[in-house]
């Protein structure tokens, strides 16, 4: 009843002898939406691959609605297909168009029938603004088209939580907009979403919680409010400020 | 009677080039995909038949069996033995394409769900094998001459014929030669104009390796 929809437990994870992550800890319940920041290279990343296993971590637990993403013997390929990622870079599918990218997933990994997935497709390209774009393939998209694609097909799998990494660092300004408002819609219909981002207008605007982390852990979390206003350690204040004023957008 | 031998010919190209094709496509895979034990067969495999002259491999194939007692036909072992040449040099081909993708690529379809096995065949390979074509054209016009080889262990194929018309009228044989090259000048410009073709019919906007080109030119 009140397990949490994640569970996430100990992670640690080395590169060479860089310890980019050292014991994060942190819980995710249904709905919520949480935003990890932090200067980079400190691990926010590798953090949300280790979530669904794109990047094993040395130690530590994941757990999916009480199953044990991290386990050895996890079905894995389920797993990952009930949690959505959507990539900096977007990473469609070059050789497929809009409808391909988003119907892959239903008919290759849950065997949906052709029909089915592509008016599955549809339904969810329509969702994000991009009905009229379905027989377009990826280079013929702008990068906020592309990302808006990326979501949906990631919503095109049913996901239960979707992980968003820098999903709007890699978008020219004037683009970044149209994902964040299909990002802030989600989160409003009650989609549950980690999302690595710097854009405080999102986090203030929808997160339930935001989680700073520095050096490989977690230094502070609390929802925006208390985060802004009063934080408990200098660094999470002095970061917050720098990034306000960075991306010049204090409320939304 | 020339015309006629150019079809085996071409029987052999397209037969050795199916087992080429396939062959390299798994070599390839497996060099990049197959992690230890299995990248370092495909890599001695690939090693083995590129280095091995395809008239000795022909040989060896075509003799070998008899030494122990087993026969196999002239068009099955030019099939076997100028496949398994090409196959070495196509599944580099492959390994080239597969690699110049990104590795995003694979990381989204794994993180869908999808099965290394299903990313490779519905991700990877779509891409790789479409930007292989410019390449795999090279290769096809090399081994479009190497059906001549099959020659040696008895093949009907066409040089043997002219060499036949030759024995019998030698003042033909000049005539019967110069066939034989004009016979291969039209087979490898009809055999690039359709991977031309089919470059261009598999041709997704984005998804190509030709540089740069102003709009309109091509």
């Amino acid at each position: 009843m009140n397990t949490p929809l994640l569970k996430v437990e100990d992670i640690h994870k080395r590169y060479g002898n860089e310890e980019v992550l050292r014991g994060v800890s942190f819980e995710v319940n249904r709905g919520e939406t949480k935003v990890f920041i932090g200067p980079s290279g400190t691990g926010k990343s590798t953090l949300l691959r280790c979530v669904n296993q794109l990047t094993p971590p040395d130690k530590g637990q994941v757990f999916l609605e009480g199953t044990e993403v991290t386990h050895h013997k996890s079905d894995i390929n389920r797993l990952r297909a009930s949690i959505g990622f959507v990539f900096q870079d977007f990473n469609l599918f070059a050789h497929l168009t809009a409808m391909q990218n988003v119907s892959i997933g239903p008919s290759k990994v849950t065997r949906m029938h052709k029909e089915q997935a592509q008016a599955r497709a549809l339904a969810e390209l329509e969702r994000v603004g991009l009905g009229d774009k379905a027989n377009a393939y990826p280079a013929q998209l702008s990068g906020g088209q592309q990302q808006r694609v990326s979501i949906a097909r990631a919503l095109a799998m049913d996901p239960k939580l979707i992980l968003f990494d820098e999903p709007t660092s890699a978008l020219d300004p004037e683009l970044i907009g149209e994902v964040l408002e299909v990002m802030i819609e989600l989160a409003r219909e009650g989609m549950t979403m980690l999302c690595v981002t710097h854009e405080m207008g999102f986090a203030r605007s929808v997160a339930n919680e935001i989680i700073f982390m520095e050096h490989g852990v977690i230094v502070e979390q609390g929802p925006p409010q208390q985060m802004f206003t009063n934080p408990q350690h200098q660094r999470t204040g002095e970061f917050l400020r720098k990034i306000s004023e960075l991306y010049g957008e204090t409320e939304k | 009677m020339l015309l006629k031998a150019a079809l085996l010919n071409v029987e052999l190209l397209l037969s050795l080039l199916a087992v080429g094709f396939v062959v390299g496509t798994i070599v390839a895979v497996l060099q990049v995909y197959g992690g230890r034990v299995l990248g370092v067969l495909a890599f001695v495999f690939e090693w083995v038949f590129r280095s091995i002259p395809p008239l000795v491999l022909l040989f060896l194939v075509y003799f070998g069996p008899e030494r122990f007692g087993l026969s196999i036909s002239r068009f099955l072992s030019a099939t076997i033995a100028l496949g398994l040449c090409s196959s070495g040099y196509q599944s580099q081909i492959f390994r080239g394409a597969i690699q110049s993708i990104s590795s995003g690529q694979m990381m989204a379809a794994r993180a869908l769900g999808m099965s290394r096995t299903c990313a490779i065949a519905s991700v990877i390979l779509p891409q790789a094998l479409r930007l292989s074509i410019p390449g795999w054209s090279n290769e096809f016009s090399g081994v479009m001459k190497d059906t001549t080889l099959a020659y040696v262990v008895g093949y009907n194929e066409l040089l043997r014929s002219a060499r036949a018309i030759m024995d019998r009228h030698y003042d033909a044989a000049m005539l019967s030669f110069l066939t034989v090259a004009i016979i291969f000048l039209v087979l490898t410009y009809t055999g690039n104009r359709a991977l031309g073709w089919l470059e261009e019919r598999t041709r997704i906007p984005g998804l190509q390796v030709a540089g740069w080109s102003e709009e309109g030119h091509s």
